[in-house]
């Protein structure tokens, strides 16, 4: 790059990035420091360390909030993929209108979701009324954790199923034909050339799901009963006015997700780290 | 097949909207011979901000009449009306100083708090002519008792809420909620204050106690019963209660009422151990750019017709005589909203806590709650 050029691209990238940069730095690098600095001070702002070791306390949650989503994720991906897959090789007609349908929920608020899904799976909800018609004895399924981990998934499939599926149909079918014309069929060829291929789409689905699942709280809240994720617990802190307890682990969220991110990063190749 | 989509869509929008629409007038006609010329239109095109709870406001739905409005058309004042969710929040913004209010309705013990902390003023009562009316038994609280700084809007109380058709018999304790025969069944607070609450009453502990073994106690009792419960809720207790998903729960009178014309298999008692009585009132916060405005706004609240249609509204008690002795009042001497005095008298009110032991007892609250 000769000095022309990169003196002239700084010039118009100032004009243009500003909106940009003041943007990001107020919405995003100040209230990040805010969230810095509330973490290690205390009430009187004098710095501490108590916050983060308070959070032994919270050890559990921390670790009950990661499980479920973790969970939530593996089972998001378990059924996304063969539906992309599939959906893939649709006629491009017919996969434009599931495209649509799977986007179609995501036009509603997540809350609106929640709280149908809820009316669904009540101890007197509409599948157990269906169920003791049949004679049958209800089923317990709110307040479980499985009607948590249930609501990450139903919730954020599309998430994961979206860059999946646009992955996949990227790859041009002259590389599928070479295989098959090299012997390479059925399950090998998707083993050996879709999957990897598919590769940064299952990354950031696996970040799309991932992320909401492990920070959420309205789903836990309304799905779980008495189960607490650390979602929850940040919320009852800060309700409460304890923004020094709860910004410590909103921080400690947040740095437990960038470093899964990193990690994340290290199975994709560059494509997939456009979420980061 | 794409143009058929849209078209559909375009078809069901105009639907929509067209059913929308006649929505949009409201009910701002208020009897102006009534308020017999007290509210004179000097600060027309002056703005007043208030910042009131959530549904707490005879909003014009339903046909009712839009108190704020009705405020507006009679003196040219424009309402800023902004709601909030609890107490917390609303001290949050009126602390930080970022936005000034005029008027704002806290509870109690809150009231309490911004008095000591000097975040609102004195009112000149003189201009609250309407004053006189409210009940002599909410004049002089313990927040207030000089009656400088607040007037009363709501009173509310806690009830036992059960289904009648899922629990044996009628109960008369706080103990229920201990009872292992409804386990899965029982609901309670997701709010450390009114969930300590019930253990309170149970134990006949003082709410406002400022010894922290007390509170250990009762966090002792919270945990023995967290296996029973089924869930910790707030606004989902209507839902759950309702649909016949719960047995038990702990909830405000005047949301009983709401929830029993739902489902007729809901009742109410008051515990004999007691319970928590709280009151709701208007205040003038200290920054208020509009003082003269936020007295016409308070006093306008007091009147017959717009304390009527706000008490027909809310469903909580109201402390104001000329609604509680008005014949047009469909709640007048409702048991469940208006109990005896021997409950209101055994009922406690919760206080301001001292900060180190209301962060004691949160601390508690966490373990109590976490899984």
């Amino acid at each position: 790059m000769n000095k022309a050029v990169a003196e002239k691209k700084s010039f118009a990238g100032v004009i243009t990035n500003a909106p940009y940069f003041l943007w990001a730095a107020i919405f995003i690098v100040v209230p990040l420091f805010v969230v810095v600095y509330y973490a290690f001070t205390d009430d009187t702002g004098a710095f501490t360390w108590g916050n983060i070791t308070d959070l032994g306390d919270y050890a559990d949650t921390f670790l009950i909030s990661v499980l479920y989503s973790v969970i939530a994720t593996v089972i998001t991906l378990v059924i996304a993929y063969p539906f992309a897959y599939f959906l893939s090789k649709c006629k491009a007609s017919s996969q434009k209108i599931q495209m649509m349908l799977v986007m179609l929920p995501m036009w509603m608020s997540l809350l609106i979701r929640t709280y149908s899904l809820t009316q669904l799976i009540e101890s007197n909800g509409i599948i157990n009324s269906i169920i003791t018609s049949w004679g049958l004895e209800p089923l317990e399924m709110i307040n479980t954790p499985g009607a948590v981990i249930m609501g990450m998934v139903y919730n954020y499939l599309p998430y994961m199923i979206l860059p999946i599926y646009t992955a996949i149909s990227k790859i041009h079918p002259s590389l599928l034909e070479a295989a098959e014309d090299l012997g390479c069929n059925g399950f090998n060829k998707i083993r050996r050339l879709v999957m990897p291929m598919s590769m940064p789409g299952v990354v950031s689905g696996i970040i799309m799901v991932f992320v909401p699942s492990v920070s959420t709280f309205y789903i836990s809240q309304k799905l779980g009963g008495t189960i607490r994720l650390v979602g929850d617990v940040i919320e009852t802190q800060m309700k409460n006015s304890k923004y020094h307890i709860g910004a410590s682990m909103s921080l400690v969220l947040m740095v437990f997700i960038l470093i899964s991110l990193a990690i994340m990063n290290k199975f994709s190749d560059d494509d997939g780290g456009m979420i980061v | 097949m794409k143009k058929i989509v849209s078209f559909i869509l375009l078809l069901s929008m105009l639907a929509c909207s067209a059913v929308l629409l006649p929505s949009c007038s409201v009910n701002d006609n208020i009897d102006e011979s009534a308020l017999r010329g007290k509210y004179t239109r000097d600060l027309e095109g002056t703005t007043l901000n208030v910042f009131n709870w959530g549904e707490n406001i005879s909003d014009g739905s339903e046909g009712s009449l839009s108190v704020v409005k009705a405020f507006e058309k009679v003196t040219g004042i424009k309402v800023n009306y902004t709601t909030y969710d609890d107490n917390e929040t609303m001290y949050g913004k009126l602390n930080s100083g970022a936005v000034s209010y005029d008027v704002i309705i806290p509870s109690d013990y809150m009231i309490e708090r911004l008095i000591e902390e000097g975040l609102v003023q004195k009112m000149d009562m003189s201009k609250i002519t309407n004053y006189q009316y409210i009940d002599n038994k909410y004049k002089g609280m313990y927040y207030d008792e000089n009656e400088e700084y607040s007037v009363p809007y709501t009173v509310g109380l806690v009830g036992l809420i059960y289904n009648t058709t899922m629990v044996e018999g009628t109960p008369d304790s706080w103990g229920i909620m201990w009872d292992e025969k409804y386990s899965g069944q029982i609901l309670t607070f997701n709010n450390s204050r009114d969930a300590f609450g019930v253990a309170q009453y149970y134990l006949g502990l003082d709410v406002n106690s400022l010894d922290k073994a007390d509170w250990d106690k009762a966090a002792a009792k919270l945990k023995e019963q967290s296996p029973l419960l089924q869930a910790r809720v707030m606004d989902q207790v209507f839902q759950k209660m309702e649909g016949g998903n719960a047995a038990i729960a702990p909830y405000y009178a005047g949301d009983f009422l709401t929830m029993q014309s739902n489902n007729p298999d809901l009742e109410m008692v008051y515990p004999k151990e007691g319970t928590n009585i709280f009151v709701d009132a208007m205040c003038i916060p200290s920054n208020s750019k509009n003082v003269e405005a936020a007295h016409m706004f308070i006093n306008f609240m007091l009147e017959e017709e717009v304390a009527l249609a706000n008490a027909e509204t809310i469903c909580y008690a109201s402390p104001n005589t000329l609604v509680t002795e008005n014949d047009e009042y469909s709640l007048k001497g409702n048991k469940y909203l208006y109990p005896s005095d021997e409950v209101i008298e055994n009922a406690q009110y919760f206080h301001n806590i001292d900060p180190e032991v209301r962060s004691y007892f949160e601390k508690l609250w966490d373990e109590v709650t976490l899984n």
